[in-house]
């Protein structure tokens, strides 16, 4: 007998309690508080602060806890939120050579002024698992480690620009156009090519990254410096008249140098490509620096590969994990209405063709 | 700033908001109908409906031209002080208050582009009064024919030509709107 | 209520949205773009139906929202229960009780009237995506209106199987001018799409918004000898016995039996109530019996 699914309401309501059951687990496991997520699970809070566009670890921490851990879930939730905040203001650009840097690296020099300094990277960690971590442990021994510098680190970049070796960016007083508050419309413009990067799903970035280097619009970029650290954040109060620090965050800002480039009127030159990221995520800053670099090729006078990292379009449209991952998984909705119309179209093919070559039917 | 500048916002924003939108997008919707629209109380000689459209659609993204009558410091500071439009001059504006006459000549305004069509001004003419009779209107939102007291034919006829791209219009007077866009062929 | 604002949107989002939506009424089946907001819902589950109905609704609305035709499919429900919370509105599953009607994949099979608005659902937007994938192309190809590539896949689809093959979301061309997607109604619903109400259509994850207003002229694409055909499943509503609804086929057991039920489950309900009774609405009478 057919009886019309009804109760959905019911339905949704128990899978919610369902849900909040299941994220909780084991009662007799003493539950996560956002404090430990947020200090012992950072470079998860990082990505969901990165992807979510919102810099409050707190906030994030809640989120992952909300989504068991599920981090487009959280970086959703976060973005959901977001849209909701109202808008005071704007910061001044955050000056990152201010940054007072916990780590801070170069591939292309052995050292520089303000030195190579490691700060906590899983670089050189050999990946055993370390079953002491199991155990319930004594609190954790201090890490030997020097205050970090608060005076300024100058950029590597710098060095290299001083000579001419690499193109010298060009400043750009206009106000950034916003994702959020605008429509994207193409062809776009750097800023807002490393905003929805800074924003897109990591391993999609990763992945367009990566397929740079293995040839697909290959630009061989090297990392000219690489820095993780806390940046003032300041802001221009119009009764004041002028800027006043309003907090700190911390930034990670990746900066590549890349394949020179020179012509009959402009001798040989290196490139670059830049990415900044919330929080400490280099695997995300690295990446959006290559793709930021391959996203060049027009305004560097490269030819057009044919690459999907090369691509702007397909970059922007796909990069962000929130949107590809609604219309996804909005396949599980039902979609018996346009399933039911394909049904009878090819029904009636079917039969239309089978009126019309019947002898090879038969054979069949 | 005058105190009267200060004053005539909407006393429930997301309210009025909510029920001036439905009016004006019923008036657009079907030209030639004629809608209540109300809320605002504009300093004079604004309409109450020029003023309840204005509170509703403009804020700071949407540069506002003022013309004739319009053309006063009182009415520019209330239009700043509610919704944060800039006041620029008729080719910036994306909506353009005015009588009839005073927004002439009409080609001073955006009609869009090819590819952004929608990037084109609305323009808000106050009149004396809106009655269902006079040009005989037909198009899309029409049934078969609507009347409606517009100022003159010409000029919409030659605005319908340019579609997709073209001005769109809403005619206020008192507490009243209606409203012709680009789509809608206008005939004696 | 809530601590959000009325319809949860900000006063500053529905205004924008609002303008969309009038220029999309005086430029019918143009795609206005818009800022979408990030939504408490999924993009591709109604995003931008909801974010047109928020700046659309007024505390005096009555609202129904569908799903394939049904008001109690899991996502209607939650679109509903949404409304309820942060607009106080009324909500029915009564067709001609709504003013506002939200959609997805469906076209009441009620004739609407002229005081109702039906906001769609919408996934893709673009009628010529999936033929070129390209937002900077396809924008040209309206600009110019260049729809040969659109005919040339339909004519394409009769070479290769005597009929155009595309089921639903038909692509159809508005006031001579714009082709436009009616989004994933099958094409039975095709013709409905000229009617007395006001049609606005929101694709929230591809920032647009476009509209149809009432007795806008909507032609479904196709060819002199080849001419549009709205279709349906050749049977007759096994509970209510109509034969001019659109029909979702049910499969009753292992051995593949079928019946076939309206998709529109209000007026399907409407007719049984009326005495209306299809083929095996006495069984399933007994059955529950």
């Amino acid at each position: 007998m057919y009886v019309a699914v009804k109760g959905g309401e019911r339905a949704i309501d128990n899978a919610h309690a369902w849900l909040a059951e299941e994220r909780r687990g084991d009662t007799s496991i003493a539950e996560l508080s956002i404090e430990q997520i947020r200090e012992q699970l950072s470079l998860a809070v990082n990505r969901v602060m990165a992807e979510g566009s919102l810099y409050d670890p707190d906030l994030a921490a809640l989120a992952i806890k909300q989504s068991r851990g599920d981090l487009i879930e959280a970086i959703f939730l976060i973005r959901a939120y977001r849209t909701t905040l109202p808008r005071f203001g704007s910061s001044e650009p955050v000056k990152t050579e201010d940054m007072a840097c916990d780590r801070r690296i170069s591939a292309t020099f052995k050292d520089a002024p303000g030195g190579q300094v490691l700060g906590p990277t899983f670089d050189y960690t050999h990946r055993l698992l370390d079953f002491k971590l199991a155990a319930e442990s004594d609190p954790q021994a201090d890490a030997e480690t020097a205050k970090p510098r608060r005076e300024p680190i100058p950029h590597i970049m710098e060095f290299l620009n001083t000579e001419g070796l690499i193109q010298t960016e060009i400043a750009c007083e206009d106000t950034p156009p916003d994702l959020t508050r605008e429509p994207m419309e193409l062809p776009s413009n750097r800023a807002l090519r490393l905003q929805s990067l800074a924003r897109g799903d990591e391993g999609f970035v990763l992945g367009m990254a990566y397929s740079t280097q293995r040839g697909y619009a290959r630009n061989h970029a090297f990392v000219g410096e690489l820095r993780i650290g806390a940046v003032p954040v300041e802001m221009e109060i119009p009764e004041l008249g002028f800027a006043i620090e309003i907090g700190e965050m911390t930034l990670t800002e990746c900066e590549t140098v890349n394949q020179f480039q020179g012509s009959k009127t402009e001798p040989p030159q290196f490139t670059r490509g830049y990415g900044l990221v919330f929080g400490q995520s280099e695997r995300k800053a690295i990446s959006v620096a290559l793709v930021d670099r391959a996203l060049r090729w027009k305004e560097l006078g490269e030819s057009d590969s044919g690459a999907a990292a090369q691509d702007e379009e397909f970059v922007l449209s796909h990069c962000d994990n929130i949107q590809a991952t609604g219309f996804l998984e909005h396949i599980k909705l039902p979609h018996y209405v346009d399933f039911q119309s394909e049904l009878e179209l090819v029904r009636k093919l079917r039969r239309e063709a089978a009126e019309t070559y019947p002898m090879q039917e038969a054979a069949e | 700033m005058q105190v009267q500048a200060l004053e005539g916002a909407f006393a429930n924003a997301p309210i009025e908001n909510a029920v001036a939108f439905r009016a004006a997008m019923n008036a657009l919707a079907r030209p030639g109908q004629i809608e209540k629209i109300s809320g605002a109380k504009p300093p004079a000689p604004l309409s109450v409906a020029a003023g309840s459209l204005i509170l509703m659609l403009c804020d700071a993204e949407t540069p506002v031209s003022l013309s004739g009558p319009f053309e006063t410091a009182v009415i520019r500071d209330w239009i700043i002080f509610h919704t944060g439009a800039p006041i620029v001059t008729p080719d910036k504006a994306v909506f353009a208050i005015g009588t009839w006459q005073s927004l002439a000549p009409l080609s001073q305004f955006a009609i869009g582009t090819a590819q952004y069509p929608d990037r084109s001004a609305t323009l808000i003419v106050e009149c004396d009064e809106l009655k269902p009779q006079g040009a005989t209107l037909t198009g899309p939102g029409i049934k078969d024919a609507a009347q409606l007291s517009l100022p003159e034919t010409q000029s919409f006829q030659d605005n319908a030509k340019l579609f997709p791209l073209g001005l769109d219009f809403f005619f206020t007077t008192g507490t009243q709107v209606a409203a012709l866009p680009r789509t809608t062929k206008v005939d004696h | 209520m809530t601590d959000y604002n009325f319809a949860y949107l900000d006063e500053q989002t529905k205004r924008m949205i609002r303008r969309a939506i009038l220029k999309g009424l005086a430029i019918p089946g143009y795609q206005v773009p818009f800022a979408s907001r990030e939504m408490p819902m999924p993009y591709g589950w109604g995003t931008g139906g909801v974010q047109v109905s928020a700046a659309t609704l007024t505390p005096d609305d009555t609202l129904k929202v569908i799903d394939q035709g049904a008001d109690d499919t899991t996502n209607a429900v939650s679109i509903r229960k949404f409304f309820e919370v942060t607009a106080g509105v009324a909500t029915t599953e009564n067709t001609t009780e709504a003013s506002v009607i939200q959609t997805r994949h469906r076209i009441p099979e009620a004739e609407l009237r002229d005081d109702q608005i039906l906001v769609y659902q919408v996934p893709i937007p673009e009628p010529l995506r999936f033929l070129e994938p390209r937002e900077t192309e396809t924008r040209k190809m309206h600009a110019l209106e260049e729809y040969g590539l659109m005919h040339v896949k339909l004519y394409e689809d009769i070479s290769q199987h005597g009929a155009i093959a595309t089921s639903y979301a038909y692509p159809v061309k508005v006031e001579g001018r714009y082709v436009m997607d009616p989004s994933p109604i099958p094409k039975f619903d095709n013709p409905k799409l000229e009617m007395s109400a006001i049609q606005l259509f929101g694709a929230g994850r591809e920032q647009r918004i476009y509209a149809l207003p009432p007795y806008t002229k909507v032609e479904s694409l196709d060819f002199e000898d080849y001419p549009f055909e709205a279709t349906k499943a050749d049977h007759a509503c096994d509970m209510c016995g109509a034969e001019n609804s659109y029909l979702d086929e049910v499969i009753m057991d292992d051995q593949g039996s079928r019946m076939f039920v309206c998709s529109d489950t209000d007026f399907c309900a409407g007719r049984q109530q009326a005495g209306h009774l299809g083929a095996l609405a006495a069984v399933n009478a007994e059955d529950a019996a």
